[in-house]
């Protein structure tokens, strides 16, 4: 996706391929894992449908994601892991639509402590960054986000990350933060979420998931270390 | 017009651990209880079953078992002339909900507290000399004593199953133990879980550093265990998801499976779930409650429980909001000091250091009590002459499970995403922790609970509004206890450690920062500066009772649930003791 001429949807071709492996996975093709995580995405066959997201919004979070999981020998890159589609569903689901958040004015201009304050839900948000992060590297950059080359998109996130990139209405550190936490959840999150695909994450750093006991073993593994093949709840269920 | 009910001898307000306690003694004694809880009923065999509660998405993040913030929240502001603003989600702390209360999602640390602790005043005022107590410290006593309260410890211990090692078994010292800990008349119920990695180096580190560290109190209990109530306990499978979560293997005590079976079984009891309390029906002229006013959360129904009794058993902000609506007790004033309902709100006063090690810690394999606590710099363990504060803590390697999405530290400057990240991530996921101190929060003037007069929850109640900020004591006494935390983390041969984070900046709702709420309708001896007596009744309506962490006067260094459900017994034994032969006041003002 660095290649500026590949037209931005081209990313959900690439994500659709890490499905059949995480079923291979599932299936018990247990063995194979280790190689397939590492191989490059293949070319996929049909783009993946969005929930809510627009064309342009998914295209965003995808070189979002690329760029704050990189496709390297450790993982395979955020878009391939899922990130997109885990994204799209929670910015569908209740918690997109401002479930479990209190709604009420009067909305104060005040302290950060006081934390969020906007009247926006979380897709009311998304949509409000993604917009206004576009607006500022066009201006900056002359291209939407997903347009720039990898190291401008690291060097625009970075900006943003510092609080540097002045957006309108919206605060760049904050919606940045908001991104890397969704990031941070679609890649660690169970992948029954639809992010984690093939339980990469938890592959990358030894986290065996959720087997059901370690009473007998919490002595026997004391600083030892612990490899097992790690378990989901789709595993369990 | 709300549609009234028959009369009942007790209504209690919320079914966490004093409500499912009040209950089980009040019909012990042949009264009719009725139990109201504003969330849901809960289960542990249909709600927190293998797999899926075992989802650090669904728990820990999405707060799937804590309060609804769209239906209610807080507003917070950190100074009285401020404007506060709600809480729009949990961020410095989650509210339970539902049956069980906190007691579902709590990571069962069981302390007794400090002799000391409970008379503080008196205590710091004959060690110190009455002027080194600061004006704006209002600190008491609670009005009993530890030798009061031990039984009471002794049997919430046993109605746990904690599993422990003392370390003062009758006055006389117990090797392992606590060395610091009150006389116990009994050891505790099982013996301590297995120690983590984590806990064995923060124990030899400890010790060489001349502290005396001890296995934590813990009511994830190590073995099988069947409490006096005929209810069994499994033993803990150390499955790294505790805090926030409700335990499958039934082996963190809860009311829940420790009370709840009896009292579903027992026709004097009735609970109703889904039953949000708006208001208490005072007679002001009587000074009695004769009941309260709740929502069918179900229906919208609106429904008037008369009761000769009333306890309020909800969590600190709901027992305060139910007081300060019904207009009973005087509120508090910050600017004179002066008025009682809402004074003396506490929090906890947190820190920690990371410690990036050798060692494989395999942080997934916990339990939601840490492992191990050194309590050499708790409350008054120590000289704080010429210090400038007063306060402690106990200090203790945090490790409750290496759920992903939010336990994965890097040493410091490594950037926040990206392939170094990454690296970073993979090399020392498990090979890290943190150590922790867990630390007093001593009532200051300016911190209390009031109603906020714009914001609304769900019903058009107004909000419980929180003024609070870390006071000018905690912030020194933060610096002081970081720093010996310090001294361990040095101790223990850590490759890379992480920077020590003393409480020296504002109170926030982003980072956490701790759910142990105190005070607002405090106990004490004398109605013009305490909400309830010492049996925790209320000094103006004799026939209400107030549980929980809001009587503490301030709030000790230790997580609050042994002392408030201590109290809860204590409080249930002068109800069934005195109170019922007499009704009346029980302490003359």
């Amino acid at each position: 996706m660095a290649n500026k001429d590949v037209p931005r949807r081209d990313f959900l071709k690439g994500a659709g391929v890490a499905v059949p492996l995480a079923a291979t996975a599932l299936a018990g093709g247990l063995a194979s894992c280790a190689e397939e995580t590492t191989t490059a995405a293949a070319p996929a066959a049909a783009p993946e449908p969005m929930l809510t997201l627009t064309a342009t919004e998914a295209a965003f979070l995808s070189a979002c994601y690329d760029t704050i999981i990189p496709a390297d020998d450790l993982s395979p890159s955020g878009t391939d892991c899922g990130l997109v589609t885990y994204i799209d569903r929670q910015l569908a689901g209740a918690w997109g639509g401002g479930a479990r958040m209190y709604r009420s004015g009067p909305f104060l201009q005040t302290k950060p402590e006081y934390g969020y304050q906007l009247p926006l839900s979380p897709r009311e948000y998304f949509a409000a960054g993604i917009a206004a992060t576009n607006a500022w590297t066009t201006k900056t950059y002359g291209k939407e986000f997903d347009r720039l080359e990898p190291t401008q998109r690291a060097e625009a996130l970075t900006q943003m990350e510092q609080g540097k990139a002045e957006f309108a209405g919206i605060e760049s550190k904050i919606f940045f933060d908001a991104v890397l936490q969704s990031a941070m959840e679609g890649f660690f999150a169970d992948p029954i979420y639809g992010g984690n695909r093939n339980k990469a994450s938890w592959r990358m750093v030894g986290y065996p998931g959720l087997p059901a006991t370690w009473a007998a073993k919490a002595e026997e593994y004391r600083g030892k270390k612990v490899s097992i093949e790690p378990q989901s709840i789709a595993d369990f269920s | 017009m709300a549609t009234k009910m028959k009369s009942v001898d007790a209504v209690l307000v919320g079914m966490g651990w004093t409500g499912s306690i009040m209950a089980r003694e009040l019909t012990k004694a042949g009264l009719t209880v009725v139990g109201l809880e504003r969330g849901a009923n809960r289960s542990p065999k249909e709600d927190f079953a293998l797999p899926g509660i075992r989802d650090e998405l669904k728990y820990r993040l999405r707060h799937q078992l804590m309060l609804d913030t769209a239906t209610e929240t807080l507003t917070m502001r950190h100074m009285p002339n401020e404007t506060a603003a709600p809480m729009r989600r949990w961020g410095a702390f989650p509210m339970g909900d539902g049956v069980g209360g906190a007691g579902t999602h709590w990571n069962g640390v069981t302390w007794r507290t400090l002799p000391s602790e409970l008379v503080l005043k008196t205590h710091l005022t004959e060690r110190y000399g009455r002027n080194a107590i600061p004006a704006d410290l209002t600190i008491q006593d609670f009005g009993v004593t530890y030798d009061e309260l031990e039984p009471h410890f002794d049997r919430f211990e046993k109605l746990c199953g904690t599993s422990g090692k003392a370390g003062n078994l009758k006055g006389q010292f117990q090797e392992g133990g606590n060395p610091f800990e009150g006389a116990r008349s009994d050891e505790y119920p099982t013996k301590p879980l297995i120690m983590s990695q984590a806990g064995l180096i923060f124990t030899e580190a400890a010790k060489k550093v001349g502290m005396h560290p001890f296995p934590t109190p813990s009511s994830n209990v190590s073995t099988a265990y069947t409490n006096p109530e005929g209810q069994t306990l499994g033993a803990c499978q150390y499955c790294g998801h505790c805090e926030y979560f409700g335990c499958e293997s039934n082996s963190k005590a809860s009311p829940n499976i420790c009370l709840m079976p009896v009292l579903n079984a027992d026709p004097k009891f009735e609970l109703r779930a889904n039953s949000y309390v708006k208001n208490l029906v005072y007679d002001r002229q009587a000074k009695k409650v004769t009941g309260v006013i709740y929502i069918n959360r179900q229906t919208g129904e609106e429904i008037e429980q008369p009761a000769d009794m009333v306890v309020l058993c909800a969590y600190p902000f709901n027992n305060v909001s139910l007081l300060l609506s019904a207009g009973i007790g005087v509120p508090y004033d910050p600017n004179s000091g002066k008025g009682v309902v809402g004074k003396n709100f506490c929090l906890q006063t947190m820190s920690n250091v990371q410690l990036f090690v050798e060692q494989e810690i395999n942080p997934f394999i916990g339990t939601g009590a840490n492992p191990a606590s050194v309590d050499d710099f708790q409350g008054d363990n120590f000289d704080h002459a010429g210090l400038g504060f007063f306060g402690g803590g106990y200090l203790y390697p945090s490790m409750s499970g290496g759920r992903p999405i939010q336990v994965r530290a890097t040493p410091p400057g490594t950037p926040r995403w990206g392939s170094e990240w990454k690296k970073a991530t993979t090399d020392w996921y498990n090979h890290n922790f943190a150590i922790s101190a867990h630390g007093t929060s001593y009532a200051w003037r300016t911190n209390y609970l009031d109603l906020d007069p714009t914001y609304k929850d769900a019903i058009g109640r107004p909000l419980v509004r929180m003024t609070f900020n870390y006071s000018e004591n905690d912030r020194k006494m933060s610096v002081f206890l970081t720093d010996r935390v310090m001294e361990v983390a040095r101790a223990a041969n850590a490759k890379i450690l992480g920077n020590p984070n003393p409480r020296t900046g504002n109170f926030d709702n982003i980072s956490g920062q701790s759910s142990h709420h105190t005070g607002g309708a405090i106990m004490g001896t004398d109605p013009s500066t305490s909400v309830v007596n010492r049996y925790l009744q209320n000094w103006e309506a004799s026939n209400l009772f107030v549980m929980g962490g809001a009587v503490f006067p301030q709030n000790p260094g230790y997580n609050p649930t042994g002392l408030l459900a201590a109290l809860a017994y204590w409080s249930a034994q002068a109800i069934t003791t005195q109170y019922l032969k007499a009704p009346g006041p029980m302490m003359q003002a």
